[in-house]
């Protein structure tokens, strides 16, 4: 069995995370991984679709407003509903919701300020094929980059992502307490990160792909990958036996 | 041809941060009788089309699908005809 997942990492005129994303993948994580120009029809054979950072068109109009026109999104959708794994980060989680994908809308900062900052998240489940290498309660350190992260959505909605365990990251402080304080953006119960209903499909503002490798002096988004890597090769090695 | 004129805002329930920050500075510049500040888009759009009506039609269809997201915005327009 090929013991290589496939990641493929989706290109917008102005992505600008494409090449971390790629790297971790690539050379850190020792996976497949090419880019898919947003032009792509088709996604191909990937096992994960990344949606990185960046300001595709420029953040015209509304952040990922354009972008979710972009032919390869039609793809992106079909994928994520047949249970693919698509992880959106920072530009990727605003596309994923103008697309539909998940629920609420990033706002403009409260500060009004681009945030640019390592900040403190709580992983609030670890129950997820994003994060089942955390364990539910880990305080992490993890780069923000951002001017529109301020999560909202209905409290309906809210409420359903509470009843179903689907806030998945929290801004928190160094003692892992959800303060104001610790809240960045003004983002709602300071939601940073959440999955949709099936939870195949994660959106999150802060940048793990920025923080696994100790080189560039944090590693702790580095279990984001590894939980991907290892939920697709228990899906593949699932598969291989039952057609075994 | 017709021209629809569109304005997108923020929905009311939505604190508008950047009204917030310019309201500010209408109090600082002493108009202290000006009590809110609200910012948001203006649109103007061309469209080709033989009735209003149709160009009604394809505007609200836009403003849904493109120009205002609906979880956080509201949109409304008035509608011309061009020469």
């Amino acid at each position: 069995m090929n013991s290589e997942i496939k990641f493929g990492i989706v290109v917008f005129p102005g992505s600008n995370c494409d090449h971390d994303a790629y790297h971790v993948a690539k050379h850190i994580m020792g996976q497949d991984a090419r880019f898919i120009w947003h032009k792509e029809g088709s996604v191909g054979d990937v096992d994960v679709v990344v949606l990185p950072g960046g300001f595709s068109y420029g953040d015209y109009l509304r952040c990922g407003a354009i972008a979710r026109f972009s032919p390869v999104m039609k793809d992106v959708v079909r994928f994520a509903h047949e249970g693919g794994t698509v992880i959106g980060i920072c530009n990727g989680f605003q596309v994923l919701c103008e697309a539909g994908l998940l629920p609420g809308v990033l706002l403009r900062n409260k500060s009004l300020k681009f945030e640019c900052r390592v900040v403190r998240l709580r992983v609030e489940n670890a129950l997820t094929r994003f994060t089942q290498k955390y364990t539910r309660g880990n305080v992490i350190s993890i780069p923000i980059a951002h001017g529109d992260g301020n999560y909202f959505a209905e409290p309906d909605v809210i409420h359903q992502l509470l009843d179903h365990q689907r806030i998945v990251f929290r801004y928190c402080d160094a003692n892992g307490e959800i303060t104001p304080e610790s809240n960045p953006n003004g983002s709602i119960l300071n939601i940073a990160g959440i999955i949709n209903e099936r939870g195949n499909v994660l959106g999150m503002m802060p940048h793990p792909e920025r923080a696994s490798e100790e080189l560039l002096g944090m590693n702790d988004g580095r279990k984001v990958f590894e939980s991907i890597i290892e939920s697709v090769m228990n899906q593949c090695s699932t598969i291989a036996e039952r057609v075994g | 041809m017709f021209i629809a004129k569109i304005t997108v805002t923020l929905r009311k329930s939505i604190l508008d941060p950047q009204g917030k920050a310019v309201l500010h500075g209408a109090h600082s510049l002493g108009y202290a009788a000006v009590n809110d500040i609200r910012i948001g888009k203006f649109i103007e759009m061309k469209i080709d089309a033989p009735t209003e009506a149709e160009a009604r039609r394809v505007t609200e269809e836009i403003c849904q699908k493109l120009l205002a997201n609906p979880v956080m915005e509201d949109y409304r327009y008035t509608m011309e005809l061009s020469i």
